[in-house]
């Protein structure tokens, strides 16, 4: 059987090309923080050459969870204080939570460069307006209750999509699935985004986005984590945060 | 032309060592599956029969969800690995072979199945009363007169383990190098905005896997794949 000849050697071929990850630090990363933690993860391994950034994306609830059933990840950088805090007493941090950036929601309408007020998204010409799951997404949680201070909440109920995390929310609404969404700024601050197509939601209206990481009880063993928390500190990646919307706490 | 990212090679690589394991694994295990049920009937078989073809029918969130329970830390088989001071299997690239094998189970064995039952035990007995043993039975009869169902098997589970995404999505986590097979690395281009990179990725697995049925049914015209198995996959 030349088929059974041919599957051995070619699953010889791939246990002996295994991959050989020498140093790495996995990160679990806010989908808010998607493209800051790109760049610095790049900057980093240029500073560090022998260390490899893993990076894993999603909500910052979906990474608790997974966090908790076992996930390999030995930092964790979240959408909000929330997240990590529940982390932290449930046992698996070994750092309290310590913010690490302030991220700021924004109205986006690609369709539309005129800035359109929120009491607008009630009107009729507003069909879908994406946010994304309040359950476990940090950004849909504030976006929800951005839509309650201003009494929209249930007006707005049979227009709303909902992206399992922000990044995905802005995925609905730059593919024009969605008309229009609530998410991060450090999504939409990008070269191909024309800043006309979004405004600043005020800030106000809703408990403040302040964002948190812990070094989880796995991290503690990985030298290369705590050498990312203090690269994180740094100057140089206080710019690259900043450069893509988020302040940095003092 | 197809300008692929490192990130994207790392992807493909990936995917095509789970496909290879699945596929492997998935000939051994389902083949004394296929032969067992081929033979005779009774209750057990119909009821094993069932257990192996859920896949099928079961939303693959059911699966990865079981899956993610059972061998996360705190689950059955995760506890009790980590009792002997190993990994659990949840978020781990073993973890999401596991559940490669058993959510294409049933393309590997039905198509076996089918060959099996339509060989059926004539030859069987013929070579035997030729003085054939039991293993010279295995390679001079049931090898080449099956020969259709396995290639029809394997190539079913690859393309299939190739398309999986929910067990993957709720089992692996994502994790680069290690969990983040092609179809969760195109959702993932497609999350962070950067639809070029999904549509190339897309297109890519798009061509691979007409290619393959291509090739499937191109080989079933010319040289049909054993007795009964004509027009499956």
């Amino acid at each position: 059987m030349t088929i059974f000849k041919k599957l051995l050697a070619a699953s010889a071929l791939l246990l002996l090309t295994q991959f050989a990850y020498g140093q790495t630090v996995t990160v679990a990363t806010a989908a808010s923080v998607r493209y800051a933690m790109d760049e610095l993860a790049a900057d980093f391994h240029q500073q560090y050459p022998k260390w490899q950034l893993r990076v894993v994306y999603g909500s910052s609830g979906k990474l608790t969870a997974q966090i908790q059933n076992g996930a390999p990840f030995d930092l964790f950088y979240a959408a909000d204080m929330h997240w990590p805090q529940l982390l932290e007493k449930g046992g698996f941090a070994a750092t309290k939570t310590q913010p690490y950036a302030v991220g700021r929601l924004v109205l986006w309408h690609p369709g539309s460069t005129q800035p359109i007020a929120l009491d607008d998204l009630a009107s009729a010409s507003v069909h879908r307006l994406a946010i994304a799951q309040p359950s476990h997404a940090p950004y849909g949680l504030r976006a929800q209750q951005v839509l309650q201070a201003k009494g929209l909440w249930q007006k707005v109920q049979s227009k709303l999509v909902f992206g399992e995390n922000i990044g995905q929310t802005a995925q609905m609404v730059k593919s024009g699935a969605a008309q229009m969404g609530l998410v991060a700024l450090s999504l939409v601050k990008t070269p191909d985004v024309d800043p006309k197509t979004y405004q600043l939601v005020d800030a106000s209206l809703h408990q403040p986005l302040v964002q948190g990481f812990i070094v989880t009880k796995q991290g503690e063993k990985n030298a290369g984590a705590k050498l990312f928390v203090t690269f994180m500190h740094s100057p140089k990646a206080a710019k690259v945060l900043e450069k893509h919307g988020f302040q940095t706490p003092n | 032309m197809l300008n692929l990212s490192p990130q994207d090679w790392q992807g493909i690589w990936l995917t095509l060592k789970l496909c290879c394991y699945t596929t492997l694994i998935l000939l051994v295990v389902a083949t004394p599956i296929a032969w067992w049920l081929a033979r005779g009937h009774s209750l057990i078989k119909t009821l094993v029969q069932a257990i192996v073809a859920l896949p099928l029918v079961l939303p693959p969130t059911v699966l990865g969800f079981y899956l993610l329970t059972a061998l996360g830390p705190k689950g059955p088989v995760g506890g009790a690995l980590v009792a002997m001071g190993l990994q659990p299997l949840a978020f781990t690239f073993n973890g999401i072979l596991l559940g490669s094998v058993i959510y294409s189970l049933p393309f590997a064995v039905q198509p076996l199945q089918q060959a099996f039952t339509a060989m059926g035990q004539r030859p069987l007995e013929v070579a035997a009363s030729l003085g054939a043993g039991p293993i010279a039975r295995l390679y001079s009869v049931v090898l080449p007169l099956c020969k259709g169902g396995f290639v029809v098997a394997a190539t079913l589970a690859f393309a299939h383990t190739l398309g999986e995404f929910g067990v993957v999505l709720m089992l692996g986590g994502s994790i680069p190098g290690e969990t983040r097979v092609l179809s969760i690395l195109i959702y993932d281009h497609a999350e962070s905005l950067d639809f070029a990179a999904a549509q190339r990725l897309a297109l890519l697995l798009l061509a691979f896997s007409f290619a393959v049925l291509f090739v499937v049914y191109g080989l079933n015209r010319r040289r049909p794949f054993g007795p009964g198995v004509k027009n499956h996959a």
